[in-house]
């Protein structure tokens, strides 16, 4: 049979419908991605603690900025919404949770939960005055 | 490797659109079909046809047919049984994998949108090559492995050992499944994919294959295996109600459990 050389390759990514299940699965690895660059700033928090008062107060000028909040925000967000969906790979890892129902139900469910955990986590630290 | 586009020679334009029918009995849909030909030397295209749904069957399959029965005989795709038992219409309708024959037209809200396979070299319009696919089945050894003298009559299995095998011996090898996994459209070389390994599972718990430990050996590898990272677009496009994550988490506590 004769070749034509090279075969087109079929659409995918453009064509496949987008799912909530699929997105989170991208999003598990974008989130624990972004922790490995957050935890820099952990680094960089306990630096400033261990180096004095004028270091700390650099960190915490930063921290307390608006870029600074909404980093950290994101932050808050990513860890809580990759521990969830570490929970929910540790469920699969036992076999259980594999029926379509409950996959689509676990996902919904990580989403909110990451949305609202991440939410009262801000709120109480707002709330007991804390800046966060 | 991840690449998110498509190569230049890949990149689909837009094609022609057929005459509609004159006089329709009932509704018209429009077929939107991925075409390309390997005499065109040129890219793949998006043709438009106009089906009068009041005279064709229910399936996609059934108004590919008519499309090239009476509108377009170059339309090329595979079919066989028309009653999703063969595997050969599997292709890309509305979006996700399925069986043209078993995908109601009803089912597709405005244009029914037809692509192959997805992350497939492509034949022929809907046709893709799927030999690297059987070549990955076969790898598997997909047959049953002894070692005990041979039986005078069959091999013999309790009904509750044959119970485990429901699920896995119903796939047909449509590849749906696997051409629907990121996964393996971004390490289909190296990666299995969900088709074969429920294949290599449904040898892995099969009571009377005697092989077990060496499958595993073969599995035990971070692409061959470890490249489901569950993600279950396999299980949600199996047209035949399969569950390949459930068998591949399955194979993972094997390989746990062999380590305890």
């Amino acid at each position: 049979m004769r070749q034509s050389d090279p075969r087109p390759l079929s659409p995918h990514l453009q064509v496949y419908r987008p799912m909530l299940t699929m997105a989170l699965s991208i999003i598990h690895r974008i989130t624990g991605s972004a922790l490995y660059f957050g935890s820099a700033l952990l680094v960089w928090w306990v630096f400033a603690a261990a180096m004095g008062p004028e270091a700390y107060a650099t960190f915490q000028s930063v921290a307390a900025s608006l870029p600074g909040q909404v980093i950290l925000f994101g932050f808050t967000w990513a860890l809580v919404h990759h521990l969830i969906g570490g929970l929910k790979h540790l469920v699969w890892d036992t076999g259980r949770g594999f029926d379509l129902v409950t996959v689509e139900r676990m996902a919904r469910l990580s989403v909110a939960a990451s949305v609202t955990i991440t939410l009262v986590i801000w709120a109480v630290v707002l709330f007991s005055g804390g800046n966060p | 490797m991840v690449q998110l586009t498509l190569p230049k020679n890949s990149q689909v334009t837009q094609g022609q659109s057929w005459p509609a029918p004159t006089s329709p009995k009932g509704e018209v849909k429009e077929f939107r079909i991925y075409r390309w030909n390997p005499d065109d030397k040129a890219n793949p295209r998006i043709d438009t046809y106009s089906v009068d749904m009041g005279d064709c069957g229910p399936m996609v399959l059934d108004a590919l047919i008519k499309i090239k029965n009476e509108q377009d005989p170059t339309l090329t795709f595979r079919r066989s049984c028309r009653e999703g038992i063969c595997g050969s219409c599997a292709m890309n309708i509305d979006g996700t994998n399925t069986l043209a024959c078993l995908k109601s037209c009803d089912d597709v809200k405005g244009a029914v949108k037809v692509y192959p396979l997805p992350h497939m070299p492509v034949v022929k319009d809907l046709v893709p090559d799927l030999t690297r696919f059987y070549a990955q089945h076969r790898s598997i050894e997909p047959w049953l492995k002894t070692t005990s003298a041979e039986p005078k009559a069959e091999w013999k299995q309790s009904p509750q050992d044959r119970a485990k095998l429901d699920g896995l011996y119903e796939c047909i090898l449509c590849a749906c499944c696997s051409t629907s996994c990121p996964s393996y459209w971004w390490n289909g070389d190296r990666y299995l994919g969900p088709a074969v390994l429920l294949q290599a599972y449904r040898w892995l718990i099969d009571s009377r294959d005697e092989a077990t430990g060496d499958r595993l050996d073969d599995l035990e590898d971070p692409f061959r295996l470890y490249r489901c990272h569950t993600i279950m677009n396999c299980a949600k496009a199996c047209p035949k109600g399969l569950n390949p994550a459930k068998a591949i988490a399955e194979i993972k506590k094997m390989m746990v459990e062999r380590q305890l």
